[in-house]
């Protein structure tokens, strides 16, 4: 929490607010006690407030009655990261405060429910506690039917109270949340948030007040990034998809399912991944952009039919929201451990491309930007998002649907001859027509996974397989020509470029600019276009001394990641070197400074 | 979804010639031919337009078929192309998609493909050439293949039990079950067109001889062969699904004709009204306004 006025007076009242630029609140609770709700409204409120948020939640793998935690990170400029210490642990119960306390920030703040919790001697003097039964005052001020239910609205009154936050557009939100469900319920919400609200102690009245944002963040829309790839799909003109229940992509297939009959599409859960992928594949090869996704092992079970795609040259697009593995692995942590399966998954030489996703706003358009490549290139295109952004809730700016949203019309029109291998542009592009197009000359394509000629017949031909090899391949040089060049944040050239990929960026960025503060030259660079990778990117990294890849997977064995891995064949440079990290939780930005200047301290006892 | 709009032209029924493509790869003798060619008789007497002859197929010597229709055609992978049958059936009601295969693709690898889409009921029409065999791979046991069945993986003679298609069709609530064979063109025909003109999925089991790997097999449903080609009972009422379900489980060769055949909502016409009801609501705004009514609540 940083503190940019030591406090001011508040006429009227004992307590004084002091005005800090951002805090970041962790909750944990159990499954059940709507952890999550209060962090979805504190995020709306701060998007309807002209406030940056970034949440992270981390949700237990067990059905119900697990531990879960929600963090907030609240600021008035840019939020780049979930927070790595929180100044704010609200403890529900006795494991919550056993098990959370080491994340609180020096000087941080306990509260905790004084029915449930029993603070330990040693960390009463070193942090500052706050006991109030919240389950039994919660209880007072709804009635006693529904025991532990309305706990986490009463929690949201004391934050509103502890922070000076407006509570008529928190009561606001309360009332679109709950509208639809009765007056009853609305009333028993409200009651248990202004119950919250009202809790008199001098200890948390208005301790603090959040600086307002610039005006340029007043229209901003607040969601996951879950929530982002499906709507990103729908603004692109994805009108089918189909889809097979796994965590963390259940999330996206939920809301397609829901979501796309209002467009005139449909989202179909299969009876396995290979049927889902399939659908999708077969809804492309009618015309449209099928979608398909999964996590973890289903990305596995999906490789076979992707091949085909690439052969066939059908486009499809994929969604990999990551998810620590090998097989069933760790369902609900996150981990970008899946770049080798998008970029080689499946036999033969099958190019494909893939993306990753860096926020939840650049879900939204990096969606967009998958369903028009598959679409121009007939391609598949993988789109990597993992747990770290998929369930949290940031504030952006609200897109252009206007300009954006596609509308996109199936086309049937005849055509007077149709090769759906043709060589002859060199581009390797071609397009496909779905059937229903009407060719004039009679010769109808087919297409297939066998190696083909241009008219899609089987061909074993080692002329024609090194041409449609080639085909295959050079529609993504095509592509690479066309992808913007990475930015260099900082330094254009220097002693160290620190590269990610996905979630790490803004870790990454608060890291340079922490490092830099302190004195440090260095640059960053995150790569959202992995395969094919842009066209003068080889020009970026020699004017570096040092380059390092920051990823969420193992360094194997030889030293370096997944991303590194592909660096150091492209561009046949040893000084490509990983830091990297598989504790199934995301990059904290205190760790990789650490990792950062380890790094650099041995490599100068080296020199 | 767009749908557009049927092709309004009058025109000639397209020719055999028009619809043959390359020369089957086939052994000579393979029951495969006789399909392929009341396919070709079916497209021409239902008059479907050309560019709309859509045949899906995934891998096996059946599932060349596609190869050998001038037509839109996909080969797909092995065991899936229900599925991806499925997803153009879905996102192209326009179209009546054809899909053929054979028996290891219909009831081994793609078996699960199988019950699912029998179970919901997705507009089309499936066609298994069931040779009790593999043949492409050249002779090993398949789901179908008989007990005792000397293959190259059971030299002593197949013992597991095979699959009864007709069974399984009918408990995976398939609502069109129909069995011919590749012997009697006419009553092959006779099936197609009243599988093409059933509502929702069509399965059609049609013993087709693989003369290389498995030959003989089905010559006691050959009247040619001695055999008897044995019609189903007349007064068997196909939507009685225990009396078909008996009747499936007759020795073989056992009947010819539609075992089962009811009516029940196409997943089509469900998913269909979903959308209607979803799109009522918003009385033909564009998608970008529908868009931002979601964005404004998410404020």
């Amino acid at each position: 929490m940083s503190e940019t006025t030591v406090s001011e007076a508040n006429n009227g009242s004992h307590s004084q607010a002091s005005n800090i630029s951002e805090v970041t609140i962790r909750l944990a609770g159990n499954s059940q006690d709507g952890i999550q709700s209060i962090g979805g409204f504190l995020a709306r409120l701060a998007g309807r407030s002209e406030r940056e948020v970034m949440t992270m939640m981390t949700i237990p793998s067990t059905i119900s009655g697990g531990a879960s935690i929600f963090q907030v990170r609240l600021g008035s400029g840019e939020v780049l990261s979930p927070g790595d210490k929180a100044d704010v642990l609200f403890a529900f119960y006795q494991h919550s405060y056993d098990n959370h306390v080491n994340n609180l920030a020096k000087d941080g703040m306990l509260v905790y429910d004084s029915d449930h919790v029993e603070p330990h001697e040693e960390w009463l003097t070193k942090y500052r506690h706050i006991g109030i039964p919240i389950s039994s005052l919660t209880v007072e001020a709804i009635g006693g039917t529904a025991r532990d239910k309305g706990k986490n609205l009463y929690a949201l009154g004391l934050i509103g109270r502890m922070f000076s936050l407006d509570t008529a557009k928190l009561e606001r939100l309360i009332n679109e949340r709950f509208g639809g469900k009765g007056e009853s319920i609305v009333k028993t919400a409200m009651d248990a948030f202004q119950a919250g609200y009202r809790y008199h102690s001098d200890d948390i009245s208005n301790l603090f007040r959040l600086a307002q944002g610039g005006a340029e963040r007043s229209n901003q829309v607040v969601m996951s990034g879950n929530e982002a790839i499906g709507y990103g799909l729908i603004a692109a003109g994805v009108r089918f998809g189909a889809g097979y229940p796994i965590t963390p992509w259940s999330d996206i297939m939920e809301l397609l399912r829901r979501e796309l009959p209002k467009y005139g599409g449909s989202f179909i859960q299969c009876e396995d991944e290979i049927a889902s992928v399939s659908m999708a594949i077969g809804a492309s090869y009618g015309g449209h952009v099928g979608v398909t996704g999964s996590s973890g092992p289903g990305i596995s079970l999906k490789t076979e039919a992707i091949g085909w795609a690439v052969m066939a040259e059908i486009p499809l697009v994929v969604i990999d929201v990551q998810r620590g593995g090998p097989s069933t692995g760790l369902p609900t942590d996150v981990e970008q451990s899946d770049l080798n399966i998008a970029l080689y998954g499946g036999h033969g030489d099958s190019p494909r491309v893939v993306l990753a996703a860096s926020d939840v706003e650049d879900c939204f358009y990096t969606a967009i930007e998958a369903v028009n490549i598959a679409r121009k290139y007939s391609v598949p295109v993988f789109l990597l998002s993992d747990q770290a952004i998929a369930t949290r809730i940031e504030a952006f700016n609200e897109p252009d649907l206007k300009t954006i949203c596609k509308d996109v019309e199936l086309d049937l029109s005849p055509v007077a001859s149709h090769k759906p291998y043709d060589l002859s542009s060199g581009d390797g592009l071609s397009q496909h027509r779905a059937p229903g197009t009407r060719i004039e000359d009679g010769r109808y394509p087919v297409v297939t996974g066998l190696e083909h000629d241009e008219s899609g017949h089987p061909s074993g031909d080692a002329v024609n397989h090194i041409a449609m090899t080639k085909k295959r391949r050079n529609k993504l040089k095509t592509l690479a020509d066309e992808l913007p060049v990475p930015e260099v944040c900082g330094p254009d050239s220097g002693d160290v470029l620190l590269v990610g990929w996905g979630s790490t960026k803004g870790p990454l960025l608060e890291a340079v600019e922490q490092l830099t503060n302190e004195g440090y030259t260095l640059s960053s660079m995150h790569i959202k276009h992995i395969n094919p990778l842009p066209t003068s990117l080889e020009d970026i990294l020699p004017r570096f001394k040092s380059v390092y890849i920051v990823e969420m997977n193992d360094g194997g064995v030889y030293g370096y990641g997944q991303l590194a891995g592909v660096l150091r064949a492209r561009y046949a440079d040893s000084r490509i070197k990983g830091i990297n990290k598989t504790a199934a939780r995301r990059w904290k930005v205190s760790e990789i400074i650490e990792r950062v200047k380890a790094r650099l301290e041995e490599e100068t006892a080296a020199a | 979804m767009e749908r557009p709009p049927q092709d309004a032209e009058e025109r000639q029924p397209v020719t055999k010639k028009e619809i043959t493509a390359d020369n089957p790869t086939w052994c000579p003798g393979c029951g495969d031919f006789s399909v392929l060619s009341i396919y070709y008789k079916l497209i021409q007497k239902r008059n479907i337009p050309h560019e709309n002859v859509t045949t899906v197929a995934g891998i096996g010597c059946s599932s060349r078929f596609p190869y050998f229709v001038q037509a839109h055609g996909v080969h797909y992978i092995h065991g899936r192309a229900l599925s991806f049958a499925s997803g153009l059936s879905l996102s192209r009601p326009d179209l009546h998609v054809f899909t053929f295969g054979g028996d290891g693709d219909a009831f081994s690898i793609g078996g699960n493909h199988f019950v699912h889409t029998a179970r919901k009921n997705v507009k089309m029409t499936y066609v298994v050439m069931d040779n009790f065999v593999y043949g492409l791979t050249k002779k090993q046991t398949s789901p179908t293949s008989p007990i005792g069945f000397k293959s190259k993986t059971d030299n002593w003679g197949a013992f597991d039990q095979p699959i009864n298609p007709m069974k399984l069709a009918i408990s995976a609530g398939a609502t069109f079950v129909a069995r011919t064979s590749h012997t009697n063109p006419k009553h092959l025909l006779e099936m197609m067109e009243a599988a093409m003109d059933h509502d929702g999925f069509s399965f059609i089991e049609c013993l087709s001889e693989c003369t290389e790997f498995f030959a003989g097999a089905f010559d006691n449903s050959n009247p040619r062969k001695g055999g008897e080609f044995k019609l189903m009972p007349e007064d068997h009422d196909p939507t009685d699904e225990a009396s078909a379900y008996a009747l499936a489980g007759e020795d073989f060769p056992g009947r010819f004709g539609i075992f089962y055949q009811i009516q029940r909502s196409t997943k089509n016409a469900l998913e269909a009204s979903v959308i209607e009801s979803a799109q009522d609501k918003f009385q033909g705004k564009p998608d970008s306004e529908v868009l931002q009514a979601t964005f404004n609540r998410m404020k």
